[in-house]
């Protein structure tokens, strides 16, 4: 069936791709070959071609400036929105104009081409599910998302192969997902706080009608930024408690991408440890130090709170946007990693006063939404309907640098406006539009989306009558139309988007994704294998260089040994003997993991991440 | 379009279920297989109806869209008949203005002394007050007037329209001016944008508009 269209969420640490099962009705995760449902949103550009995914993910932080994470924030943007984190992202940010350029793996790529490598993983995965190729996807964006970051995702899908047939707003395909057996009809709030990304939409469920009544948040604030404060926090106490150490061998953390992408991967999972626990334990080994400290949940809970409170004020906008108050919500629905934090939890439920729901995964319900959208769109399903909105106003600049509002925020989609626009010199035969989104009243303040060109017939000023129309689609999308209703004739349009790719430069991506493909299978589990031996290798020097003295001579040599000879086997070619030989290590190095597992324990008691020393076995 | 009386009374439940019945029948969702036309048409159509039911739905935008319909005007802009204020109010609202300025000058070099500030805050909510006052006889005792009036009264009410909906624009764009001046914590930010872009009508935006744009090009 060629009509297939699956559904997508394309996040920012994981993505997942979904289908609704014609047997039973409901929307299915599709796992990879392994049975694990995320796909981190990561992609390592290597000497030997693309890795994606898991793989990518465990290189991190061995090789941070060619390894691409949270790639999502950087969709649809400039290099001035992003130079502030840039300056925490270990990979390197092209200076210059119009949208961001990555400098990785010895070429330039554009955030929509990172995205693409990740959504062509997630199609191949359908493919092999299904048996047949796939070409259409439902994409989901954080609703609050722009028109530039809305047309990246396209963009992102095109290149591709996919033709993204719909966009959805994440928060919205949470409540599909919920609104198949879970909601009852009344007003719903959808707090959706993932990795690097705030969404909050009021929603009236009646009839089958999802209707959107607001929406607001904030597309740079997410799970990344718990873990940057987390891991920046660290730091200093890192730097407090070892400067001796670091001033002996000269070391600058902060300086250091391996170092660095090492805390933050640390931070990541303390925090997601203590969703779960009262306190734990972090075990970082440096060169020459481990440093070691207990963590509460209440430090973290005093970190990451001036983050949490961010949320609220989005909340209470959608509320006031939606002529609503606090206890007008019938039900408070949790999407997104990051709401497992319990201050989170408690806040949300503060606000809104309800026990919000989250009995669906919260990593997979946008996926799962997205492929109910999907399956309307096929025609599977007809008595549900979703009535989204535009989240952000959008507006022509008008004389005196002002922003003159078409439509306003909040909007139900699809929606147009017309406006009658003239000249102000004679003859003139170009007319400059420059269309912004935002709720600020001066342009400079307000997001430039793109510059439109209109050639019209030379006539004195103020004679042509020229009407402009917007179109927003069910994508969130503009589209302008221009007539020039003296001579009725069509405005010819140039679009120069702002922060976009043209459709030379998307044609170039194509072509391009075809000829740094992804590394074939053989090249990938070679990459895997090296990747393997890498980790292995790191942990044995660590465990060498750390518990030496644990050990006889003879145990000693044969670690030495070992590892000699993975060194040897890694760089060739044969990815047996690679196994083998990391086998090997493993195997020779058992018991001085044992014995430093117990001088840890020893050390500090209740450390239960003594194998962050070791590696996971 | 959604079958009902052209009153300014509106039902709004019965509204409401007439309009999603309309999204159904015209949502693009609905008509992915027909030809790019088609689809496009259906998508011009839902728009319409997504208007329709946004302006319905709000007794302040449906009586902006009867002065607009009885006028014969198509767009929000473009009426040469500037809304009229009466003059009373245009005087405070200058001096106001004018206050407003020099508290701005003062603020542009520290921060706001308190008496200035308590005194801006209290005309602010006196004006809000003013201004939910005027927003409900425009929407309650006017607007019924309006649907039981004989033809012959209906220019009259028409008039006092114009003039509630001039005076609330006033209204709106002194206090989105009083709250940018007084800064103020994120919730009143929120309001002063919802102030600002709801007055498309307002004063200080029209001065902005009036078609002429884009420098000349040769």
């Amino acid at each position: 069936m060629s009509s297939r269209i699956i559904g997508i969420d394309l996040g920012t640490t994981n993505s997942l791709v979904a289908y609704v099962d014609e047997a039973t009705g409901l929307p299915r995760v599709i796992p990879d070959a392994d049975g694990r449902p995320l796909l981190p949103s990561v992609v390592a550009f290597t000497p030997d071609g693309i890795v994606v995914g898991e793989p990518a993910r465990r290189q991190l932080a061995r090789r941070p400036a060619d390894t691409v994470y949270s790639v999502k924030r950087l969709m649809g943007r400039g290099f001035e929105d992003v130079k502030d984190e840039a300056r925490y992202l270990p990979f390197r940010i092209l200076a210059g104009e119009g949208l961001v350029r990555l400098a990785v793996g010895g070429r330039e790529v554009t955030p929509p081409e990172v995205s693409a490598v990740v959504l062509k993983a997630l199609k191949e995965r359908a493919e092999r599910h299904f048996g047949e190729s796939v070409e259409k996807a439902v994409v989901t964006v954080p609703a609050y998302f722009n028109d530039a970051q809305r047309q990246a995702t396209k963009d992102a899908g095109r290149i591709a192969g996919l033709d993204v047939v719909r966009i959805v707003n994440e928060p919205t395909a949470a409540s599909l997902a919920y609104g198949l057996h879970r909601l009852s009809e009344g007003v719903v709030a959808v707090y959706d706080l993932g990795g690097g990304t705030f969404d909050v939409s009021i929603l009236r469920v009646k009839d089958g009608v999802f209707e959107v009544l607001a929406t607001n948040g904030d597309t740079h604030l997410g799970g990344d930024d718990f873990d940057r404060v987390l891991a920046l926090w660290l730091l200093e106490d890192i730097a407090a408690r070892h400067h001796t150490e670091l001033d002996r061998d000269c070391v600058d953390l902060a300086r250091d991408p391996e170092a660095m992408q090492e805390l933050r991967l640390a931070a990541e999972a303390a925090k997601i440890r203590l969703s779960s626990e009262e306190r734990t334990t972090l075990t970082l080994p440096f060169a020459g130090f481990t440093y070691r400290r207990e963590m509460t949940r209440a430090d973290l809970e005093r970190l990451v709170e001036p983050l949490v409170r961010r949320t609220l004020g989005p909340c209470r906008r959608a509320l006031a946007d939606a002529g609503l108050s606090a206890a007008d919500i019938d039900e408070v629905v949790l999407v997104g990693g990051s709401t497992r934090v319990p201050l989170v939890r408690r806040r949300v439920q503060e606000l809104f006063g309800k026990t919000p729901h989250s009995q669906l995964n919260p990593d997979e319900v946008v996926a799962l939404g997205a492929a109910v959208q999907a399956h309307i769109l096929a025609g599977g399903i007809t008595n549900m309907l979703l009535l989204d909105v535009t989240p952000l106003s959008l507006g022509i600049e008008s004389l005196g640098g002002i922003v003159n509002v078409l439509i306003p925020r909040n909007t139900t989609i699809p929606t147009s406006a017309r406006e009658m626009f003239t000249t102000s010199a004679d003859g003139q035969t170009l007319v400059d539009l420059h269309v912004l989104q935002g709720e600020r009243e001066l342009a400079k303040d307000c997001r430039s989306l793109g510059r439109f060109e209109l050639r019209i017939d030379p006539m004195p000023a103020g004679m042509p009558k020229i009407e402009v129309t917007f179109l927003i689609d069910a994508n969130g999308i503009l589209q302008v139309q221009a007539k020039e209703q003296r001579s009725d004739k069509a405005a010819s349009i140039e679009v120069k988007p702002t922060y976009g790719l043209n459709e030379a430069e998307v044609g170039r991506m194509i072509e391009d994704s075809f000829t740094y493909a992804e590394a074939d299978v053989e090249t990938r589990m070679l990459i895997e294998a090296r990747n393997e031996a890498d980790t292995v290798l790191v942990h044995a020097g660590r465990a060498l260089k750390q518990g030496a003295h644990l050990v006889d001579v003879a145990e000693r040599a044969a670690i030495e040994t070992a590892v000699a000879a993975l060194r040897a086997a890694r760089s060739g070619d044969d990815r047996d003997r690679i196994h083998e030989a990391t086998t090997a290590v493993n195997r020779a190095t058992e018991h001085l993991a044992e014995v430093l597992m117990d001088a840890a324990l020893k050390g500090a008691l209740g450390s239960r991440r003594a194998t962050e020393i070791l590696g996971e076995r | 379009m959604f079958g009902l009386p052209r009153k300014l009374a509106v039902d709004s439940a019965e509204l409401q279920r007439r309009f999603y019945a309309l999204a159904r029948e015209h949502h693009p969702d609905f008509h992915q297989a027909a030809p790019a036309e088609e689809r496009a048409r259906i998508e011009a159509t839902s728009a319409l109806v997504n208007a329709a039911y946004r302006t319905l739905r709000d007794p302040i935008a449906r009586v902006e869209y009867l002065v607009r319909l009885e006028e014969g005007r198509e767009t929000k802009e473009g009426d040469i008949d500037k809304p009229k204020a009466p003059p009373a109010l245009l005087q405070e609202m200058f001096e106001i203005q004018e206050a407003l300025a020099e508290a701005r000058s003062e603020a542009a070099k520290g921060a706001l002394d308190e008496t200035t500030r308590a005194t801006l805050a209290e005309q602010r909510e006196s004006l809000r007050a003013r201004l939910k006052d005027e927003e409900t006889r425009l929407a309650g005792p006017l607007s019924a007037r309006w649907d039981s009036a004989a033809p012959a009264e209906r220019p009259a009410i028409l008039a006092a329209f114009k003039e509630a909906l001039a005076t609330r624009a006033y209204l709106r764009t002194v206090i989105a001016d009083l709250t940018e001046t007084l800064g103020g914590d994120t919730e009143e930010f929120g309001r002063a944008i919802e102030g600002r872009h709801g007055s498309a009508e307002a004063p200080r935006t029209r001065g902005g508009m009036g078609g002429h744009i884009g420098a000349p090009h040769q």
